[in-house]
């Protein structure tokens, strides 16, 4: 089949580089194949600039009908392959029909592009952004060529953030009330809290913390729900006696947490639930589930 | 079972192959610097801790292995060069671990290098930790990781002095570390008899028992740290420990946490704090061993007080033993059930302790002893031989301390308690009190402290006591008196004559056991016999010979002499009596007491039947002898009619010599005689006719005994011979004289009208 790979290979070599390339941070991405790749990172308002270099294999010249590129964002599920949803399509020609016969460069430039959207890996459902490069032909099909980046938008910390209180319980069995300091935290944040036993008749095992990451997409009768869990946090080991009030501190900076998103372009949502999980010496589980949410904190 | 016992050992070495395998990881990554792999290694190895199955003991076998492994780790963790993590971020590193006993295992690791780095004040890391650890629920795994946190926080605490030291008040940082520390093991270590189903409630006591010191550990890093001042103490450490201990509710963790309190911390601050730490000991749960609690405290101050001198107003200032006294009271009181061993031992050692404390007051001793016979007043004897046991040591107390039996005894309710003894036990209360007096008896002899009256009373009671002795094996009796013996002899000659003869009437009541059962014991090998007894009661006698006490060994002899008669043994009658006539002779000078002496010895000798003829025979003629050479002839004259009865014993085969008894009374009519002339001659009138009429009633007496020597005529001529004596002039009127010949003729004359043979044989009589 090598002769067929080399039948197909492209007719150039494309190289997209970035004006602030050097200095910019990279971030790992996880690719369709599995693989990891390094790519840039962005944030909503920032110029996107750089350079795409296109040459032509050795000896061989490209007809074209012009060149493009476009920096997409797109929503893409997977129960609906193929199907791309951008929510953002924006265009600069960078040449007229004609030839190429050597190395040519152009530069390129999208001013303070709006990308609302954080890109997201999910379950069910992906949001990327691309700057994809096209090089229109007649015949033997234009040559594409694409350049992931990595956008993530941070947010200041919320002025409001209460804290969490709830008293639960099952009645003449269980009754606890659990705090969490906020019901809103970074990426790096560390959920500090208590639980309190008021009243304990059940022997119970252990007490874990879960962070579960509730993933839907599609909208109506083709809402698809994914709930992972994320974290499984031990916090207590044993039976506790009422009135003892037990520690929460959960780090969540090991953790592959997103940032919550809502209702993205009415393709998906993702939110996060701290689920309190409680296990008697049946291995009943006994449970309270809240929502949090989860924002990106701007390093400062 | 078996198979329990062997599935634990399995458990155990799964446990241990676990460490063992996760631990060469550990090393692996610690030797190549690679924190993540440690961490990972670390974490795994500490899930081994996470069983459930293994018993205290065997927890703890395995506990100790990670224990030493961590202390690898934490060498590691200090060398931020090879790691490259801070401290700080390696505190939070370590928190990411999932499970939660790996995960403070870890922390409570990078907690003590966090401190030591001193990037952070010492309190607040203790006080993270301690307040983290509060995950760990289940009993022995929290146990055991609080004993961890106890164990690397112990040399990094913000006491006074310590580089740890902080700011200003850091001790109570320090203090409030370790209370809470001590608190949450305590519930964990009382929650343990709550867990786990189907085990016997036995096997838990004991596995918790196995964990106690865990949790009394706490109790000792308090008392260690310095700046615990007698303030703190009192304020905050005693206050929330107390607070913690009644709370609890658990008899278990109250009767040895009471007793950690009492053990670990000085002296002195109990002093101060007395009254708080007896006001939780009625708050304790009624199954609790209050009193041994109360008397490992009293024992304590009792040992304080003796100490040293300048401790003892302290002892004053806070009243101690009215505080003592009434916590125990309280006690008592509240625990209706408690045994009657339990409360005197609590009396015991509040004796001991008032004894310590306060030597000068006896009331305090009445008052302990007094209370104690209110507690057994409805026991008239104590069953229990070790309450008996401890109502022995309340009693011996005294004795010890004032060396001085005369002290004990002023005290109202000692006898009184001594009532509640069993026999048996009064016996080695006995022996303890006359050993405490022959301890002492140097001391009294040469101070001359004692009035004479005080002297006798204290004898008394020794002659008492002596009595008292009692054992039913006739050997341990004789060696009891044997004991006895040589204590008494060591008396010296003024205690002698009370004692001795206590001892030789015990003996001899040996002597009559014997004979009781003889029969059994015939034979050489038999250590307790007669014979053995009475070698020893001649040399207990001949001893008074020191004193000297004639008159008393005498009888004593004499009381030897009808004892072995008893036995049948001639010979050592015989002996008895030699002695009793050689002190006659040489010792008993005084005529009056001769004259007692002669009629002890007519009594004894008439009694006797064990001699032979010729024994006898020496014996009365000796008597009638000494009867006879009396200084006074009243005294002569009653000997020897006295002496008759020696002839005539009113036995079924009793010697019945009537010429001889008839001589007697002829020979005292003379000595009577001769007794009037000498009157006569003296003062001019013949003395009293009583000794007529006194030989008179002998005639009659062997007259009626059939005496046939003795007849009717010999009586007439009699009563003719006083009548006369009565009318001459120089017959001295004497209504007593009277008044029983009187009453001796109304008696012959009753004899006759009441008919019979005797009054046929009294007709004879004619007057």
């Amino acid at each position: 089949m090598n002769f067929l790979i080399g039948a197909f290979k492209p007719a150039c070599n494309f190289s997209i580089t970035f004006s602030d390339g050097k200095s910019r941070k990279q971030v790992p991405m996880k690719k369709e194949n599995g693989q990891t790749v390094m790519v840039p990172l962005f944030q909503s308002q920032e110029n996107i600039a750089g350079k795409i270099s296109i040459e032509p294999l050795q000896g061989k010249k490209i007809e074209h009908n012009g060149v493009k590129v476009e920096l997409l964002g797109q929503i893409e599920m997977y129960f609906d392959r193929g199907n791309f949803y951008d929510f953002t399509s924006l265009v600069r020609e960078l040449d007229v029909p004609g030839d190429i016969y050597e190395r040519k460069t152009y530069p390129f430039e999208f001013s303070t592009v709006e990308m609302p959207y954080e890109t997201y890996n999910g379950v069910n459902v992906r949001l990327r952004y691309i700057l994809k490069v096209t090089v229109s032909r007649n015949y033997g099909g234009s040559i594409v060529e694409y350049q992931d980046f990595v956008v993530r938008n941070y947010s200041p910390p919320p002025s409001i953030n209460n804290s969490i209180k709830m008293e639960v319980g099952i009645e003449d069995c269980l009754h606890i009330e659990f705090e969490y300091n906020k019901s809103k935290y970074h990426l790096k944040d560390v959920i500090i809290g208590k639980i309190y036993f008021l009243l304990v008749r059940i022997k119970i095992k252990n007490m874990d913390l879960e962070i579960r990451r509730r993933e839907s997409t599609g909208s109506g009768a083709n809402t698809h729900v994914e709930t992972e869990t994320l974290a499984k946090f031990e916090l207590m080991d044993g039976a506790p006696v009422r009135g003892e009030s037990i520690p929460i501190r959960l780090f969540l900076s090991p953790y592959e947490l997103t940032p919550t998103h809502r209702n993205i372009n009415n393709k998906f949502s993702v939110k996060y639930y701290l689920n309190l999980v409680l296990v008697d010496e049946e291995d009943r589980r006994y449970f309270k589930q809240q929502e949090i949410t989860i924002y990106r904190l701007q390093d400062s | 079972m078996l198979n329990g016992i062997d599935d634990e050992e399995k458990w155990l070495a799964e446990g241990i192959a676990g460490i063992q395998h996760n631990a060469f990881y550990m090393h692996q990554a610690l030797d190549s610097n690679n924190l993540r792999e440690a961490l990972k290694y670390s974490a795994q190895m500490l899930s081994e801790l996470r069983t459930s199955k293994l018993s205290p003991h065997k927890y703890y076998e395995l506990y100790m292995r990670a224990f030493d492994e961590l202390r690898k780790l934490e060498m590691f963790f200090k060398e931020d060069s090879k790691h490259g993590v801070s401290v700080i971020d390696l505190y939070e590193l370590v928190q990411h671990a999932g499970n939660i006993l790996p995960r403070l295992y870890l922390l409570c690791t990078v907690g003590s290098v966090y401190i030591k780095s001193k990037e952070a004040p010492a309190k607040e890391v203790l006080k993270d930790l301690v307040e983290m650890c509060r995950g760990v629920q289940h009993p022995i795994r929290g146990l055991f990781l609080r004993s961890y946190l106890a164990q690397i926080s112990r040399d990094k605490l913000p006491d006074i002095g310590s580089e740890y030291e902080g700011d200003a008040d850091t001790v109570m940082d320090a203090v409030e570390f370790v209370l809470q520390n001590f608190t949450e093991m305590n519930k964990l270590w009382v929650q343990m008899q709550h867990q786990g189903p189907g085990r016997f409630r036995e096997k838990q006591e004991k596995e918790r028992s196995e964990l106690r010191d865990l949790v009394g550990k706490n109790l000792h890093v308090l008392s260690q740290i310095e700046g615990v001042d007698l303030g703190i103490y009192k304020e905050t450490v005693l206050t929330r420990v107390l607070e913690q201990v009644v709370n609890c509710k658990d008899d278990l963790a109250q009767y040895y946490l009471m007793d950690c309190i009492i053990q670990v911390f000085p002296d002195e601050y109990h002093l101060q704090t007395l009254e708080t730490l007896l006001g939780a000991c009625p708050q304790l749960q009624p199954t609790v061993d209050v009193k041994t609690v109360l008397s490992r405290l009293m024992d304590r101050l009792s040992n304080y007080a003796a100490s040293s001198e300048d401790v003892l107003p302290e002892f004053l200032q806070v009243e101690a033993f009215t505080k003592l006294s009434n916590a125990i009271g309280k006690v008592i009181e509240a625990q209706v059930d408690m045994p009657a061993v339990g409360a005197i031992t609590l009396y015991v050692s509040l004796l001991t302790f008032t004894l310590c404390v306060h030597p000068d007051r006896l009331d305090y001793v009445d008052q302990v002893l007094g209370a104690c016979v209110k507690k057994l007043y409805n026991i008239p004897k104590l069953e229990d031989s070790r309450a008996m046991k401890q109502v022995v040591a309340l009693l011996s107390a005294p004795l010890e301390k004032y060396n001085d039996i005369v002290t004990a005894l002023t005290l109202s309710n000692y006898p009184r308690v001594m009532d509640h003894l069993d026999n048996g036990t009064n016996k080695v209360m006995a022996m303890v009190i006359i050993q405490s007096i022959m301890k002492n008896n140097t001391f009294i002899s040469t101070a001359h402290k004692l009035d004479e009256e005080d002297f006798k009373d204290e004898q008394n009671s020794v002659a008492r006591l002596i009595h008292m002795l009692y054992n039913d094996e006739p050997e341990e009796m004789l060696k009891i008196i044997c004991i006895v013996r040589k204590h008494t002899m060591a008396g010296g000659p003024k205690r002698l004559p009370f004692t001795v003869p206590s001892l030789v009437f015990s003996a001899l009541r040996l002597v009559w056991r014997l004979q009781g059962q003889e029969g059994d014991i015939v034979g050489e090998e038999v250590p307790a016999t007669p014979k053995k007894i009475f070698q020893l009661l001649t040399q207990i006698i001949e001893a008074l010979s020191a004193v000297p006490s004639p008159e008393l060994a005498l009888r004593l002899y004499l009381q030897c002499a009808e004892a072995a008669n008893g036995c049948d043994l001639e010979l050592v009658a015989y002996e008895f009596f030699t002695q009793a006539f050689v002190l006659y002779e040489e010792e008993i000078a005084d005529s009056k007491a001769q004259v007692t002496a002669i009629h002890l010895i007519i009594g004894t000798l008439q009694r006797m039947n064990v001699f032979g003829v010729e024994n006898r025979d020496t014996m009365t003629h000796k008597t009638t002898g000494y009867s006879a050479r009396l200084l006074k002839k009243p005294d002569q004259c009653r000997a020897v009619y006295a002496c008759s009865h020696l002839f005539w014993v009113d036995d079924q085969d009793g010697i019945k010599d009537g010429e001889r008894v008839l001589l007697c009374l002829k020979r005292a009519l003379r000595i009577a005689n001769a007794a009037q002339q000498m009157a006569n001659v003296a003062r001019g009138s013949s003395g009293p006719v009583i000794l007529f009429v006194e030989i008179l009633n002998k005639y009659l007496y062997f007259f009626e005994k059939g005496n046939q020597q003795i007849t009717g005529a010999a009586i007439q001529d009699l009563i003719e011979l006083i009548n006369t004596e009565m009318q001459s002039d120089s017959a001295t009127p004497d209504t007593a004289s009277d008044a029983f010949l009187a009453s001796t003729l109304r008696y012959i004359q009753f004899q006759k009208q009441k008919g019979g043979v005797m009054g046929e044989k009294f007709e004879a009589i004619k007057f």
